[in-house]
Order: structure tokens, then sequence, then C-alpha cells
């Protein structure tokens, strides 16, 4: 072969190879673009708010919008006496604009979480609110409320005044950080109402995953083992609950279990109990209902698992000598275990995130996280807090995530 | 299973499994029947037993203006989003079919991400974001959010459907001359149209279904059926809503037995490949 032609040659492989990578390119590109709007859907619609309440839980607005003069006044302050005559200038004019501007309501509620005191000394400091003829404004604020004098309100304002604040997520967690000392102590008792908040949670979530499992395990056994006919039909009582709306199935519960509804009658009647008892409105009700709403995603993961174990190991294992009952719980159980825990962390990540059903079958007692997102967000206004509450739920939701991801798909997580 | 010389103690275990489990099937199925017949009492009681039939009940809920409006709210808003949520939702799976890339299993858990959020978080969060873009109490905002909650559903069925598609079926027919997009609506379509449906129908299940992010976003005239349901129960629960939930049950039941339609022909399908 003559040296021009091995050069053609080789010139029309590499040509090839740059049309192959061509479209290979151009191949994947359009995959990309077929999955780019609804990526752009999920970003913008889900995931884009997620992160904004991510940052509310520390965002902190209120009190350098209100008071910009004063925090910038205080930036180089100590705190081991009392603000210049300049920040004391600064906050005069600050609370007449926030005045001006409607920021007072907002100022002195976050004033107030740092010291509850506050609310009142506020307004108290804008109804005397001294002009500009007075000389020092320090001995005229002191005169109108003495916590003008006090260390402590300075400090706690101007650790109010940051433009983040850890404030809301450590309260979520029953903690504060100690305006005087500057360190994290224990919130008081009375707001530590938080950490009891998510143990009830965590408790409700795990008393019913174990419950799902308990009901579940038998059930999704037995139908695995009967033929394919009859299993099916005997699918659609597990199926028709699936499809039924949640919110229809609490108010069955509702009626079910009120002091007059068919369960205290039946008891009644069949002489088991002598007066009504009460089962809804209370931890027994939201147990009951949470149950039922989730048994099945418990019994279908489990039920898939144990259709495609081979019953050739546990008849191996009887054939050598083992006890059925052994062969069970030795050769069978262990290969239930990827359904049996996927199932059980499904249940526990939906449960922990409920809301509509503890709301309508449970009491003041038994709602949960979510209740308390819902309630900051629409009732109190407190943002911040029903931010930090929600994005503490929602971290402990992605990890357990991140966990059934691994052990639903092992070969993705890697 | 059962052997024919199993022992008396396997024949105690296995009859104590079936009366377990047809307990907990009873439990499962009672709560969702028990409340149908109390839809056609005639008493204003929801209890047992039942003083006679009647239809005053489902008089009262058609001529009631807020459980129409809350109908007819819930008809409109739940076939838009599902609507969305299946084109966003088939188109993504199909890239996502189109062979190995990078990050395909991170997008994956991204785009079904909706599905496992708590409901409580996804709503706040998109309070304050619809309240900046105006987008509070208004349709638009309904049907956005239930399309992005019904999403999931979509993207994991249709997905799965796909893992059993030939290619050489799309690529015969490239290579045949016929353009892509003849080829997505002539060959792909029609064999992945089981998964696509079966997804919508749960995205329409979800958003038929949703009370918590409907509850934050919308003024009393978007109010939908589980809402108006909500507030219902709240407030006082009476037969009107035993005949609301009848008419849910009947709406379950139904997408049920289309569900099982489909996955017969799939099957059938599948077995006609092999």
């Amino acid at each position: 072969m003559s040296q021009s032609a091995v050069i053609n040659a080789q010139e029309q492989t590499l040509d090839l190879r740059a049309k192959l990578k061509k479209s290979e390119r151009a191949y994947k590109f359009k995959s990309l673009m077929l999955i780019a709007p609804l990526f752009l859907f999920v970003l913008v619609c889900f995931a884009f708010p997620i992160g904004t309440l991510l940052t509310r839980s520390v965002d902190n607005p209120d009190v350098h919008t209100a008071l910009p003069a004063t925090t910038s006044a205080l930036t180089t302050w100590k705190g081991k006496t009392l603000p210049s005559e300049l920040a004391y200038a600064a906050l005069v004019t600050d609370l007449a604009n926030a005045k001006e501007n409607g920021q007072i309501g907002a100022l002195s509620k976050r004033l107030s979480y740092e010291i509850p005191a506050y609310r009142t000394v506020i307004s108290k400091t804008l109804r005397n609110l001294p002009d500009n003829s007075v000389a020092s404004k320090r001995d005229a604020l002191i005169e109108i409320d003495s916590a003008w004098g006090e260390l402590n309100y300075w400090k706690a304002l101007k650790q109010a005044s940051t433009t983040f604040t850890p404030y809301f997520l450590l309260a979520a967690l029953d903690h504060r950080i100690d305006s005087a000392s500057g360190s994290i102590v224990k919130a008081d008792p009375n707001q530590s109402i938080y950490v009891d908040i998510f143990a009830r949670t965590f408790y409700i979530g795990g008393v019913v995953t174990i419950l799902c499992l308990l009901l579940g395990f038998p059930v999704a056994y037995w139908l695995a083992t009967l033929p394919e006919g009859k299993s099916n039909l005997l699918m659609i009582c597990v199926l028709l609950p699936f499809w039924t709306s949640l919110i229809v199935r609490t108010a069955a519960w509702v009626v079910l279990l009120q002091s007059d509804g068919l369960i205290n009658r039946s008891l009644l009647f069949l002489g088991v109990i002598d007066a009504p008892v009460q089962l809804v409105f209370n931890r027994t009700g939201v147990i009951i209902a949470m149950t039922h709403v989730l048994l099945p995603f418990m019994i279908l993961p489990l039920y898939s698992v144990m259709k495609s174990i081979p019953t050739n190991y546990v008849r191996a294992a009887i054939s050598l000598g083992a006890h059925p009952f052994v062969a069970f719980w030795r050769v069978y159980v262990p290969q239930t275990f990827a359904g049996l825990a996927a199932g059980a962390l499904l249940t526990f990540i939906l449960a922990i995130g409920y809301y509509v059903t503890p709301a309508l079958v449970g009491g003041a007692a038994d709602q949960m996280v979510s209740y308390f997102v819902a309630f900051y967000t629409n009732k109190t206004v407190n943002w911040g807090m029903a931010s930090a509450l929600g994005s503490l739920l929602l971290i402990a939701t992605l990890l357990l995530y991140a966990v059934y991801g691994r052990l639903t798909n092992p070969n993705q997580a890697r | 299973m059962m052997q024919p010389y199993a022992s008396t103690a396997e024949k105690l275990a296995r009859f104590g499994l079936v009366t377990v489990s047809l307990l907990v099937l009873l439990f499962l199925i009672i709560p969702v029947l028990v409340i149908i017949p109390l839809s056609f009492n005639s008493s204003s009681f929801l209890t047992y037993p039942m003083d006679g039939f009647s239809l005053r009940w489902y008089e009262e809920l058609m001529s009631s203006e807020e459980w129409r409006q809350a109908f007819k709210n819930s008809f409109l808003i739940a076939p838009a989003a599902t609507a969305l949520a299946m084109i966003f939702g088939t188109l993504a799976s199909v890239g996502l079919s189109r062979g190995n890339f990078r990050f395909k299993g991170v997008i994956m858990a991204f785009l079904i991400s909706p599905m496992i959020v708590p409901l409580v978080i996804v709503a706040v969060g998109l309070y304050f974001f619809f309240a900046k873009l105006q987008l509070l109490n208004s349709y638009i905002g309904l049907v956005l959010a239930h399309a992005m909650l019904g999403v999931p559903f979509v993207v994991i069925t249709v997905n799965a459907t796909l893992q059993g598609f030939n290619t050489n079926l799309s690529r015969a027919a490239a290579s045949l001359g016929a353009p892509p997009l003849t080829v997505f609506f002539k060959v792909v379509l029609p064999l992945i149209a089981p998964g696509v449906i079966s997804g919508g129908l749960f995205a329409f299940a979800t958003s038929f279904d949703e009370v918590v992010v409907t509850l934050f976003l919308s003024s009393p005239s978007q109010r939908t059926l589980p809402l108006q349901m909500f507030s219902g129960i709240r407030e006082n629960i009476s037969p009107n809503i035993a005949a609301v939930a009848t008419i849910m049950v009947i709406l379950s039941v139904l997408m049920l037995l289309t569900l099982e339609v489909l996955r017969r022909r799939n099957e059938k399908l599948k077995m006609q490949q092999q």
C-alpha cells in the first residue's frame, strides 16, 4: 500500500470518528432537551420554593430593615458599656421612620422573641419619642424607659439586628443564644415545646410503622402464596383503600370511632364495655387511622418482593431436615428484608409528614410537626419559626430518603 | 403451597395466618365501604342502624352552591394538572430512557422528589413563592402545584413501561424514513400508552385527593372537593360528607378498574412480544 493511501484511510477513520461523535452529541442533546421542560418545571415550582423556605429559617430582616442607622451604629459596639450617644440618636430617627413606614409591628414582634418585655418598651418609647430639641437622646430615652439604660436590652437588639440568625433553628431545637453571655443555652422551659413535638412525630411515625409491619407481613405473605386468581381478587381489599382519597378514609374513621359510632355501639352491644370509649380526637384515633391509611404502602412492596422469592430454598431447607418453622424463619424471612426495610422506611417517611389525618382525628396533644408548620404560617404569621420547623423536617425526610434509595437501588447510589 | 402431609402444628399455623390476614383485609376494606350506606340514611345521624332509605343528602349536595363550586373546581383543576403532568412526565421519561448519561440517577431522583417531601413543606414554600408572583388564590397556581405533585407518578410508570420497550422498533421506523415526531406518535406512544395512562390516573388521583397544598394556595372560591370535605369534617360532620365520600369511592373504583384493564393489556402485549 502506498503511503498516500494509508494517510487517506486514516483521514477517513478520523472523519468517521468525528461524525460519530457529532451524531452522538446531537443524540445526547436531544435527550437532554426532552428532559429539560420537566427539569425546569420541578426546579422552579418545587426546588426554588423549598430553597426559599430553607433560607427563610435563617433570614432575619425585621430589625435591620426597621432600624438601619442603629444597626450600623452598633457594629463596632463591644457591649461592655452603654452605646454611644450616636446610637441613641440613630434609634430615635430610626423609630420615627419605622413608624411612618409601618415596620413597628414586625420590629417589636422580633425583639420580643429576644426579651418579651421589649414590646412594651418599644410602644412606650414611640408614644414619648423625643424631638430634635433634646440635647441628650440617651438621657431622654432612659427617662422614657429605664430599659434603654440596661446592657441586656442593647445586646439583644444587636443580636437581633444581624442579617442571618440561628435563632429560629435553635428555637426549633429548644435552644437559644443567651444575649448576656453569647453562648448557646437551653430555652426557657415554658418555650421548650419543639423537641417534644419532634419526639411525638417520630413516636407516632414509629408506632404506625411497626403496626403496619405486624399487620402487613402476614397479609403480604398469604397473598404471595395464593394462586394468582385468588390473590388478585383479595388484592382489591388492599388496592381499593389505596386508591380511595385520604380524606374519605379519614372521614370514615371519624364516623366509625365517634362516641356513638359503629365501633362503640358494637362493643356496647357485645357487652365488652359499659360506656362509650373515647376513640377519636386522641392518640388512639390517630394511630388507628394512620395505620389504615399507610398499610397499603407496606403491603404492596412486601408483596412484590415475596412474589419474586423462589420457593426452592425453603423446600431445600426442609428436605435437608429443617423444621418448616425454622426454614421459614431462617431461610424465607431473611430474603424479605429488602422489601421489609423499603416498606418500613417508606411508611415512616410518609407518616412523619402527615397533616390531614392528625388534624381531623387527633386532639391538641397529637398534632405533629406539619401541623405546627401550618400553624406558624397561617395563624401567628411567624414565618421564621414555620421555616425552621419545616427545614428540620425536610432534612430528616431527605436523610431517610437517601437510605431508602440505597436500599431499593444499590447500584444507583454509588 | 400446603402439602397434604403437613403436621398439625403447620396446619394450625396456616389457619392462624389465614385468619389474621383476613382480619387485616377486613380492617382495610370496611372503613371504605361502611360510609356508603350511611349516605342514603334518612336521618341526620351518621351511625347504624339506619332509619330508612333517602336521597336527601345527595339533593342537599346538589342544591348547595358551595359543594357545586367545589365539584366544578376539582373537575377543572385535576384534568388540567393531569394533562400537564402527563406531557412533561412522558417527555422527560423518554429522554431519560435514551441511553446512559452522567447524572441520570440524580436527575431521576430529583424529578421524583416532590413525591416524598412532606406536603406541608411544599405548601409553605409555594405559598411564599406564589405570593411574590401574584399566583395565590388563582387557578393557574393550583394547576401548577398539582401538576408538580403528580409528575413523579407519571415519570415512574412511564419509565417502568419504557424498560420493556424494544428500542429496535423506533430504530426500524427511523431507518425506514419516518421523522422523529412520527416515530414517537406512531410507534413509541402507542406502545407505552398503558404506562402514560396509568401515570395520568395516579396524577389525577393525587390532584383529586390533595388538601394541604390547596389549603395554603386557594381562596374560598377555589376550594376543591377534598378541601371542602376537610373543612366540613372539621366543623360538623354531616351525612352530606358521606354522600361526597361515596361519590369519591365510586370514582376510585372506576380508576382502579381502568388500571386493571391497562395492566392486563400490557401483560398481553408482553406475552405477544415474547
